[in-house]
């Protein structure tokens, strides 16, 4: 796959050299264009020895990177082509590898919007809480202290949009799965309740047309707020784990349970704020009644934010979450005995302060989770500033706690790390 | 400093000034001063039904330091005074490029605002803060880029001048609330009633910031019976004079009448500007 794109990279660039030398004889428009930025990013473990894991040394990230973000148009019909792609290098295992972030084709008539490709797409309306934002999602990159951009991960579909002044209308087919990329004991501390069983296997969703997910929004300005409505039908990312004997297991089978999707959000101005609203009801086709351990239950999902600017280049955020699980009766009952059992309602408050001093050059914020049935948390502190236009720092750190090591927060309460990141562009 | 003329020829139109300095006396003795400030914010914020422009904002240190923003712009109004829609997309510095960020300015409440993240592919709601804050970063606020409410001030003729060998009025705005400045003195052009040139003070009375109109270029729109000349600054700055930080803004390529349509301040054109637009 990776020495496709790198074919089409080395491609893209050719053309570009040829589109200057043209460019300079006056004969050629140039129609291309190159940015991108060097990156270097390394996050430290703090409070703990290393990590049994593999990868479980002093540095939790270390990395350089070259993003090329390529770009071309069409001059006579609105088409174009964008190629985003990180060239790495990552210190803790040595190696050097490619990030291809966005490929994508762009067509665009009267009323629609064709992309076709390797695309970044968010949905929703909370801050790193997501409800109707069924896309993959990359937890590794937010608990390890690269930018907020890299939670972030594209998928490969073919969207076409709609709008009008009625309504607007966003469907997406993707025919490729991509799961979260959730921390792993090969470089981070955490709980896993099968910890002895080494033999793994995953099974993820095979690319066939059963398969194939399908993602629908409406959306349309009402009155003050900007309204959506969501369908998705496809799989959770985070997979379950299921044992093929839960007395003495021999291997654990991480699959990725069917999955449905329905919600709705607003966002506009209100008490002198921006308020949000997103509720969505998960259900979790493969587990019906709620009988099986292995898989999450169906569950609804509420969050309720709000966000103002209380002074010049201050602004306070504050959001409410919560799950609800339906069929808690059957959960408990079927729960096997000894693995850390759930609530039936598990909420989230998060909290973001954000203050910007010197004509924005420098930026002080704070993003903290805590989960009050679990009692735990995580603090991201992070200072950023611009030394010229072109470069940037930004020094920050993930401190994790908790009551117990098996909670969402708290299993990694030994992975704390303070990060540098360091960023040209060009 | 001269008020200069420059830019293109295409777009250069020297208007009969005798003419335009009967009907200035004639408005100048039926004007009274609020009306002039309300003139004024027309002739700067009003210009046209629409407009597109590229624009280079520099931040500029007291040791000379600078930082450099490049937008596009595009604004359309309902009405004169009323309602408008801006769109602004980014070109420069790298962090920022290709973000873009439409408000949609209503003079008597706060504005909605948007912006777009293009590397999550996200369209957000931003606080609209206090009209006074910084746009930007700038030495501009808010207010300073799209205007300010006349209702907002008090207004005060208090003498006619040639102000840099243009009849020009005095005018002194107090704020009716309080604000960050105390009291604002402007220089406004008898004929195109263009802001030549602002001060304002604190509550100690002490001169904090001034605003020049540096560059006034005439640039036509319209073709035949429709032309129309519209008087625009091209090149203005606003320093902070206890800072000494500076700001300054050049409008280059300023299109009038292009024909926006409401529909154009749109999510779908933020995620996806036109060509025509950023180009």
């Amino acid at each position: 796959m990776f020495k496709k794109y790198l074919k089409l990279l080395i491609l893209v660039i050719l053309i570009q050299f040829a589109g200057s030398a043209l460019g300079r004889a006056g004969e050629y428009e140039q129609n291309i264009e190159i940015h991108g930025f060097l990156m270097g990013n390394f996050s430290g473990r703090i409070n703990s020895p290393n990590s049994s894991g593999k990868e479980g040394g002093d540095l939790l990230l270390g990395e350089e990177r070259l993003r090329l973000d390529i770009f071309g148009w069409a001059e006579t019909i609105e088409a174009s082509a964008r190629v985003t792609v990180d060239l790495l290098h990552d210190a803790v295992i040595g190696e050097f590898d490619t990030d291809l972030r966005e490929a994508y084709l762009d067509y665009t008539t009267q009323s629609f919007d064709f992309r076709l490709g390797r695309q970044v797409i968010t949905w929703g309306v909370g801050d790193f809480l997501f409800v109707n934002d069924v896309f993959p999602k990359d937890w590794v990159s937010f608990f390890s202290g690269r930018p907020i951009e890299y939670l972030k991960v594209g998928v490969d579909a073919f969207r076409t949009r709609y709008s009008s002044t009625s309504v607007n209308i966003e469907f997406l087919v993707i025919p490729y799965f991509e799961p979260d990329n959730i921390p792993t004991s090969k470089r981070f501390y955490l709980f896993d309740p099968f910890s002895a069983v080494v033999s793994r296997y995953e099974d993820e969703p095979k690319t066939t047309f059963e398969n194939t997910e399908l993602a629908l929004r409406f959306y349309r300005r009402i009155k003050e707020f900007d309204v959506s409505a969501y369908m998705y039908r496809g799989f959770f990312r985070t997979p379950g784990m299921r044992p093929d004997n839960l007395l003495s297991p021999n291997f654990i089978t991480r699959f990725y349970p069917d999955l449905s999707v329905y919600g709705l959000s607003a966002q506009g101005s209100a008490l002198d704020g921006i308020l949000s609203f997103e509720a969505g009801y998960y259900h979790s086709r493969q587990d019906e009644n709620g009988d099986d351990p292995f898989i999450p239950n169906s569950q609804i999902r509420y969050l309720i934010g709000y966000q103002r600017q209380i002074w010049e280049d201050f602004t306070l955020g504050v959001q409410y979450y919560a799950e609800i699980m339906e069929d808690y009766s059957n959960y408990q009952s079927t729960f096997p005995n000894g693995f850390p059992i759930q609530k039936k309602y598990r909420d989230t408050f998060t909290l973001y302060i954000e203050q910007l001093i010197m004509h924005q050059t420098l930026k002080f914020s704070l993003f903290a989770f805590y989960n009050p049935v679990d009692n735990d948390y995580l603090i991201q502190p992070k200072v950023f500033y611009k030394f010229l236009d072109n470069l940037s720092a930004t020094l920050g750190a993930n401190i994790f706690g908790g009551d117990k090591d098996t909670t969402s927060m708290g299993q990694f309460d030994k992975n704390d790390n303070v990060f540098v990141l360091v960023r040209y562009y060009f | 400093m001269k008020k200069t003329i420059c830019g293109f020829a295409a777009f250069i139109f020297i208007v009969s000034g005798l003419t335009l300095s009967v009907q200035a006396k004639d408005k100048e003795s039926l004007l009274n001063a609020a009306q002039i400030i309300e003139n004024s914010q027309l002739a700067f914020y009003y210009q046209g039904t629409d407009m597109k422009a590229n624009v280079v904002m520099e931040l500029i240190d007291k040791d000379g330091g600078k930082r450099v923003r490049v937008m596009t712009i595009l604004r359309l109004d309902r009405a004169q005074g009323e309602n408008q829609k801006y769109f602004i997309y980014f070109h420069k510095p790298g962090d920022v490029r290709r973000m873009t960020f439409m408000i949609w300015k209503y003079p008597l409440k706060d504005d909605d605002r948007w912006i777009f993240i293009p590397a999550i592919d996200l369209i957000k709601r931003i606080a609209a803060d206090d009209k006074r804050s910084s746009f930007v970063g700038s030495d501009f606020t808010y207010e300073d880029i799209s205007g300010r409410d006349v209702d907002s001030d008090a207004h005060t003729l208090l003498r006619s001048e040639v102000f840099q060998g243009i009849d020009s009025y005095l005018i002194q705005s107090l704020p009716l609330e309080p604000t960050e400045y105390a009291k604002r003195l402007s220089w406004i052009d008898k004929i195109t009633f263009l802001p030549l040139k602002e001060e304002y003070y604190d509550a100690q009375e002490e001169l904090f910031r001034v605003f020049t109109s540096d560059v006034i270029e005439k640039i036509a729109a319209g073709e035949g019976e429709d032309k129309k000349i519209f008087p625009t600054v091209t090149k203005r700055i606003m320093k902070n004079v206890k800072t000494g930080h500076r700001t300054k803004v050049i409008y280059k390529s300023v299109i009038y009448n292009i024909g926006l349509k409401d529909t154009d301040f749109s999510e779908r054109h933020m995620r996806r500007p036109p060509r025509s637009w950023i180009r």
